[in-house]
């Protein structure tokens, strides 16, 4: 059709290009860094003086011993060494760790079923999906303080139920063992209905058509679910993977509410460490260096799933 | 619960009901929604709980209220409102609340646009940055802030209180999500037309994400009600406290008082659950009036 058109466009490339109007293109390019500009600035500003000021300054802390009272002593790595020589800094690693693979399948499964369910037409879902969410906006000051209550080890309602089936319920989050698994479990009702959410707007942005032609063709509800959906969902899978594995190598308030990292340690998490090693024994230098240790490997958690999503999240 | 109708609307097989894959998927759709609703039942237990304790004045932990019960009362709320400052409380939450999420729209949607529609060299190493800023656990923050602020003789100030949560990685992340699900398509035909950036991003892009926009605002508003460790630092004047600070308190000061505590708690997710309602109903509605196809 516009077979003329192409080898005069090919014939004179530079016309394109050549700076005809020099100070109009130097303008237009100025004014597209000054667009970038005042579409970043906004949220720029504030990160910058509020979470990355704090961080570097956290930075210097970190090779410092400081108690927050007194002046500072620049150590060098002495916290670092510190941190790598006590066996209590591999175990908090190791509880987070621990907790994250109970909570992600349990609360990603969960919240994708119910996204699902509640996507389709079935009455009074908005009152469902509302009680769904419920906890998720609850404090934990409040959810710690009713689950604590439901799982007390004597006359708990959980242990209550399961003794009706003649099961001995354990002592949850008051036995070393049941500590951990008490916190995934709270914190997978809570978390619940906030994946959920997060899938259901990335369901109702799927069009309609895409069912209706899928249905056209005879494709059955299994089919059109692992062809159209979960791959149309893989940009909000992929934001839920991403915010789920940050909060949970930061998980805190509710190991701080729920068991406050006891008891013997045993529920003891990153966080939860940084916050004794400030505010209970004031080492802030050392709360700072473990601060950034951690920091670390959530970067490179995150990093290593940005660089894998080409391979299976799908944009529009 | 779910009658014919319904069904039918739902999974068109059933209109032919003699295959076995039609019962079999029938089958599914009668387990799903009973463990769906089972599930909520589960879900909301503890909040009846909650609610139940609430209105059973001189209830406590070892002294557990009864389902029913005997002589229900709204005698706890009537203590929260007028032994303590709980209604100015309950307005400081909301004000703070409120302008967190009206800035971290703006602020959120904006760099969303930037970084999903907008190329320019190094953007990825922005982005990552603006990512990195959401993997540092606040505890290690304060301190920083704390000096940072007092610097700048913003301490127990409401500026002081929301100025560091101007800005949201994570709702900066969620918008780019939503962005780049719109197809590229309409911002062509919006260019054709002569449109520039801001008003591809105010008529073309806005429209298109308003589900994410909505989500985004049950968040920040969430963020904001729920924060307790740095308004706990940062404001020390009673009248400027929030709800959480306010509900640990009367943790403190009415150890045995639970009906109080709980009537308190009732209070804070209500705001709350106002705002999922209504941000819910917005959602599917900017989906239905969606362009696109």
């Amino acid at each position: 059709m516009s077979a003329p058109a192409t080898p005069a466009r090919v014939a004179y490339p530079p016309a394109r290009r050549a700076p005809t109007h020099p100070v109009r293109q130097a303008t237009s390019r100025t004014g597209y860094v000054l667009t970038v500009l005042a579409f970043l600035l906004p949220s720029a500003i504030p990160l910058v003086a509020f979470v990355l000021a704090p961080m570097v300054a956290a930075l210097w802390i970190s090779f410092n011993k400081w108690n927050l009272l007194a002046p500072m002593t620049f150590i060098g790595f002495g916290n670092f060494a510190k941190l790598l020589a006590d066996p209590t800094t591999g175990d908090v690693f190791l509880h987070t760790i621990y907790y994250i693979v109970g909570y992600l399948p349990l609360v990603f499964v969960g919240g994708l079923v119910l996204a699902l369910a509640l996507n389709t037409a079935l009455k009074g879902r908005s009152l469902l999906r509302g009680i769904y969410f419920l906890p998720v906006v609850t404090s934990w000051i409040v959810v710690a303080l009713v689950w604590r209550w439901l799982l007390s080890p004597g006359s708990g309602v959980v242990n209550t139920v399961l003794g009706f089936v003649g099961i001995t319920g354990p002592g949850w989050w008051t036995d070393p063992v049941w500590a951990m698994p008490s916190i995934i479990l709270a914190s997978a009702w809570k978390d619940l209905g906030f994946v959920m959410v997060i899938l259901l707007a990335g369901l109702q942005a799927i069009s309609p058509d895409m069912y209706d032609a899928a249905k056209m063709d005879g494709a059955g509800w299994w089919r059109r679910l692992f062809s159209i959906t979960i791959p149309l969902l893989s940009p909000s899978t992929f934001f839920v993977l991403v915010i789920s594995l940050i909060n949970g190598f930061q998980v805190f308030d509710q190991v701080y509410a729920m068991t406050g990292g006891g008891p013997n340690g045993a529920s003891e998490v990153v966080v939860q460490q940084i916050y004794d090693l400030t505010f209970r024994y004031g080492r802030a230098g050392e709360a700072s260096a473990l601060s950034w240790m951690l920091f670390v490997v959530i970067l490179a958690v995150t990093v290593l799933q940005v660089r894998g999503q080409r391979r299976w999240v799908t944009y529009g | 619960m779910a009658d014919a109708g319904v069904m039918r609307a739902v999974s068109p097989v059933v209109k032919a009901p003699r295959s076995r894959e039609a019962r079999i998927q029938l089958a599914g759709f009668v387990v799903l929604h009973a463990v769906i609703i089972v599930g909520a039942g589960i879900m909301f237990f503890p909040f009846l709980w909650t609610i139940i304790t609430s209105i059973t004045p001189g209830a406590s932990l070892t002294n557990s209220p009864a389902l029913i019960p005997a002589n229900p009362s709204l005698e706890p709320y009537l203590r929260l409102f007028r032994e303590r400052p709980f209604g100015q409380v309950v307005l400081n939450s909301v004000m703070l609340a409120a302008i967190t999420t009206a800035v971290q729209l703006v602020t959120s949607s904006t760099a969303a646009y930037a970084f999903s529609r907008m190329p320019f060299r190094g953007r990825g190493v922005v982005f990552a940055v603006y990512l990195a800023t959401m993997m540092i656990p606040l505890q290690v923050l304060i301190v920083p802030l704390f000096v940072e602020l007092k610097y700048v003789g913003l301490l127990d100030t409401y500026l002081g209180a929301v100025l560091p949560t101007f800005a949201s990685a994570f709702g900066i992340f969620l918008i780019r999500q939503a962005i780049n699900q719109v197809p590229l398509d309409l911002d062509e035909a919006a260019t054709i037309d002569g449109a520039g950036h801001f008003r591809i991003f105010a008529q073309v892009i806005v429209p298109n994400i308003r589900p994410a926009l909505a989500t985004l605002t049950v968040f920040s508003f969430m963020g904001s009600w729920n924060s307790f460790l740095w308004p706990l630092v940062v404001l020390r004047s009673p009248e400027l406290q929030t709800l959480p600070i306010a509900l640990a308190g009367l943790q403190g000061q009415y150890t045995s008082d639970w009906d109080v505590i709980m009537a308190g708690s009732v209070v804070s997710v209500i705001p709350m659950l106002a705002l999922y309602i209504f941000a819910q109903k917005y959602i599917i509605e900017g989906v239905a009036s969606s362009g696109i196809k």
